[in-house]
């Protein structure tokens, strides 16, 4: 395994606030009735992501939306990158999405082989009408087709960087940074 | 023909030699063996630093032939003992056909006569096809040069026919050897009863299925007189019921094999079948009567119970494999590595079991260095180590139960009747 | 949280597992319980891969277990029965293995007749061996299922007490259950005749009883053994009548046990022998439970063998 070193950091909790704030504005600002909207968590930093969101539609529309999480280790398409013991955690998709707005919502958008897996797995839920993704760093390095409807912010990188999106309640802290290879 | 084998630490039982000497050989025979010999000979070896013995005297080896050349023959089996610093074996009668009649033994004669490399002893059946049932004409085979008789692989279960066969053995002072098990009790198992059978879901081989049979081997052989040998011993109730019979004085010796002191049953956690023999390795307790037989005198001998068989008959499910595991080529490495280097036998006691005592049972003028004795005699590096491979192994077959294991000691040189017949 | 690792090619038996690995088992087959309650059950972990049953013995639900849990994973599934192979024109199991592998199958599911045949089919391929049931040495995934259900029922394994009832000395389900319960710290009674108990049986970690009601006295869980009068000579009963009036599962022996005692079943099972009708369609009954569990604790261990084969390449 390669080292890393922290090279400089992106975003502070503040700034991961206003940008989740921003983007549910443009949520909101897309769909006519949020009524029609689920929200789906691909495990594990994007489920506290798609909570936080939740939170926000409910203080700003005083809205339920029903939430859903996706582990997509079962759709991967290499089951070595996993490594070993891949901890399956919870897929629970307690509502119907057929017809409905599902925003899927992931930290870091990156060669998109996950936002694949992850809309192979929805679809076996159902068929909802549209599915729009919503990512807090866009990265780039894209291998498929795929694009985010709501980004919060684009990081061009290297491929000797990675992008860390660390959150309170995993990591204990608020914000993103940027990763850098040590020779 | 003269080879002189120089400064070699000379472990010699029957002469109570246990120092350095040089042993001049002039023909097959051994004609000085004293210190700083100012000889000169055809061939000189230096032995600095290593241990010089007489060729091992194993007497307990299944060579295969007739019948079974694809697991073992007279040569593969004596390149193999040769390698292993074993100069005499005993080939045991369970080939196909038995070695039940004159003329069976008569061919192997000539197979051996053309075929082997160092001393084959033949020991022929007790039973027609060892089948139990009728004896083999005792006086015949005897005439015919064989040295010891066994069903070696089954037991005779009638009591009457194997008392017959007792008093026929008194008569021509034979000695028998016996494969003690009794098969009402063994059935169908495959490892040793207890928690290995537990363990592994297979069908177990009782300790009682050997000693019952020694018991009753000891009984009928103490009325009548006879002498008898116990092959393989591998359990502590046999130990004790055998030193109990030499206590009263019954004509009575045993052997234990290498795996019975090496191994205990958890080897065969595994489904390792190179593990599985009869009978089966036993509890750590058994191993340790084993080594305490051997040190007290209650076991005489060492045997490797040499059983090759191919690859395809242990290449297959647990219970369906073969029993048995080669050892001429490890007999002497695995003992010197337990019991030698663990100080359970001092080298002349490891040298008694391996050589002088087989030799002394069968009846035979091998197993020591005296002077113009048969010129058999084995280099061993006594610090060397190896590891058996299945590419390091000449046997024909591979199934060794020590494969893989570091073992200490390699023989450097063998000569067998005056001549080199093995150099490492 | 604890490193948990899963490296094997095979799952030959829970006696070579921690206690880590048979829970990361348990945990990975609870994402895939799920996945069968949709209306899609299937995710293409597996797809491109082949899974072969290979059957030295008849066997209907364990078959039709791995075959559901594999297609449920997107592999392609072969069955191989005894019948139709060349097993019976005396090809050895490692040639009919390496026959198999290469076929290009990737996991090769086993259920033999003779103790330690999949271990010894392991030995000699690289692709994943899963032991389906050898003679009477272990069935992995029934104990995984049984504990699996446990689990679900009661919430932990740890310091539960389990009785096994049956015919010891020949079932593989109750070595399995021995090792797994056991490295789970569940307290684990086996009851039987006293002639079908093997020799050591305490060696493994449990306590041994002839009595039923000292069995199941305390215990939260049993697990009833199939008695296979036919197959075993050896028993000590003469014959179905006084095995079940002696160690039989019924409500009137359950009267004295834990009220809400969870009774298991590896199947098929024998009604009026080893358990009255009543109790198996009774409210402690999870038989059914557990043949559903087998289908996801199936699909976990094949998926995680799969990963463990690829991180072996």
């Amino acid at each position: 395994m390669a080292n890393f070193n922290e090279k400089s950091k992106i975003l502070n909790p503040e700034d991961i606030r206003r940008c989740l704030y921003r983007l549910t504005h443009e949520i909101l600002e897309k769909t006519s009735d949020p009524k029609e909207l689920v929200l789906i968590g691909i495990q594990t930093r994007g489920v506290h992501l798609a909570c936080r969101i939740k939170e926000i539609i409910k203080e700003l529309e005083k809205a339920e939306v029903p939430l859903g999480t996706l582990d997509i280790t079962f759709y991967r398409d290499d089951l070595t990158a996993v490594g070993p013991a891949p901890l399956v955690k919870e897929t629970a998709i307690n509502f119907d999405i057929t017809d409905k707005v599902v925003i899927l919502i992931d930290d870091v958008l990156f060669s998109g082989r996950t936002i694949r897996a992850a809309l192979d797995q929805i679809m076996d839920f159902g068929r909802p009408r549209r599915v729009e993704l919503l990512v807090l760093v866009d990265r780039g390095h894209r291998e498929l087709p795929i694009r985010a409807d709501f980004v919060g912010k684009n990081i061009p990188t290297s491929d000797k960087e990675q992008v860390e999106v660390r959150l309170k309640e995993i990591d204990g802290k608020d914000e993103v940074v940027i990763l850098e290879k040590s020779s | 023909m003269s080879i002189l084998v120089k400064n070699g630490h000379i472990v010699d039982p029957a002469n109570s030699i246990d120092e350095v000497k040089d042993i001049l050989i002039e023909g097959a025979q051994i004609s000085k063996v004293a210190s700083n010999l100012a000889a000169s000979a055809e061939t000189v070896i230096d032995a600095k630093g290593k241990i010089v013995i007489p060729g091992l005297v194993d007497m307990h080896v299944h060579l295969r032939e007739p019948g079974r050349e694809n697991k073992e023959t007279v040569a593969s089996g004596t390149r193999a003992a040769l390698k292993g610093g074993v100069t005499s074996v005993l080939a045991m009668p369970n080939t196909e056909p038995a070695i039940d009649c004159e003329e069976l033994v008569e061919s192997l004669k000539n197979i051996i006569k053309d075929t082997a490399h160092n001393n084959v002893y033949i020991c022929a059946a007790i039973t027609k096809g060892r089948l139990g049932q009728e004896l083999v004409e005792i006086g015949k085979v005897k005439k015919n040069g064989v040295i010891a008789i066994s069903d070696d692989g089954a037991s005779v279960d009638n009591d009457v026919l194997f008392l017959k066969a007792l008093k026929q053995v008194k008569r021509e002072d034979l000695l028998v050897i016996c494969h003690c098990e009794d098969k009402a009790l063994s059935g169908q198992g495959v490892v040793n009863l207890g928690l290995t059978s537990t363990r592994l879901g297979l069908r177990g081989i009782s300790k009682k299925s050997e000693y019952k049979r020694i018991e009753r081997d000891i009984k009928l052989a103490e009325s009548v007189g006879a002498k008898i040998h116990i092959a393989h011993v591998s359990c502590a109730e046999s130990v004790e019921l055998i030193a109990k019979a030499k206590r009263k004085g019954v004509r009575v010796s045993a052997e234990t094999a290498p795996h019975y002191f090496a191994l205990s049953e958890e080897a065969v956690w595994g489904f390792d079948t190179n593990k599985k023999m009869n009978p089966p390795l036993r509890s750590k307790d058994d191993v340790l009567a084993i080594k305490e037989g051997l040190k007290s005198g209650a076991i005489d001998a060492i045997a490797s119970d040499h059983a090759p068989h191919t690859q395809n008959e242990k290449d297959i499910e647990f219970d369906r494999a073969e029993f048995g595991v080669t050892g001429l080529e490890t007999t002497l490495s695995v003992t010197i590595t337990e019991l030698v280097d663990n100080g359970v036998l001092s080298w002349p006691q490891a040298i008694t079991k391996l050589a002088l005592k087989p030799a002394q049972i069968l009846g035979i003028n091998k197993g020591q260095l005296s002077k113009g004795s048969d010129a058999d005699i084995v280099v061993v590096d006594p610090q060397k180590e190896w590891i058996a491979t299945k590419e390091s192994l000449v046997s024909k077959s591979k199934n060794s139960a020590f494969l893989n294991r570091r073992l200490k000691g390699v023989v450097e040189y063998v000569i067998c009747a005056g001549a080199i017949a093995y150099k490492a | 949280m604890k490193a948990i690792t899963w490296e094997k090619k095979d799952l030959l038996g829970l006696e070579d597992l921690s206690k880590e690995e048979i829970e990361l088992i348990l945990s990975t087959a609870e994402s895939f319980k799920e996945v069968s309650t949709r209306d899609i059950k299937k995710v293409p972990a597996l797809r491109g891969k082949t899974v072969l049953n290979l059957f030295y013995e008849p066997s209907t639900r364990t078959r039709v277990s791995f075959e559901v849990a594999a297609k449920r994973l997107s592999a392609d599934v072969i069955n191989i029965a005894v019948e139709s192979s060349s097993v019976k024109k005396g090809e050895t199991l490692v040639d009919t293995g390496r026959n198999i592998q290469a076929l290009k199958a990737d996991i090769v599911v086993v259920r033999h007749g003779s103790s330690g045949a999949p271990a010894m089919l392991a030995q000699h391929l690289d692709i994943s061996v899963v032991n389906a049931g050898d003679g009477w040495h272990e069935h992995p995934t029934q104990a995984l299922l049984d504990i699996f259900t446990l689990k679900e029922k009661i919430g932990h394994i740890e310091g539960l007490k389990v009785a096994i009832v049956g015919d010891i000395a020949h079932s593989r389900v109750a070595r399995s259950n021995i090792w797994g319960l056991t490295k789970l710290g569940a307290k684990v009674t086996v009851c039987a005749p006293a002639l079908i108990i093997p020799p050591a049986m305490e060696e493994l970690g449990v306590v041994v009883t002839n009595n039923i009601d000292e069995a199941i006295e305390e215990a939260d869980a049993v697990n009833v053994l199939r008695m296979q009068f036919e197959r075993d000579s050896e028993t000590a009963f003469p014959n179905h009548l006084a095995y079940f009036k002696e160690f039989g599962i019924t409500e009137e022996r359950l009267k004295k046990a834990k009220k809400d005692i969870i009774v298991m079943h590896p199947g098929p099972i024998n009604r009026g022998i080893e358990i009255s009708s009543e109790v198996a369609d009774g409210p402690s009954s999870v038989i059914l439970e557990q043949v559903t569990n087998g289908i996801a604790v199936r699909m976990a261990v094949l998926f995680l063998v799969a990963q463990g084969q690829e991180i072996k390449k």
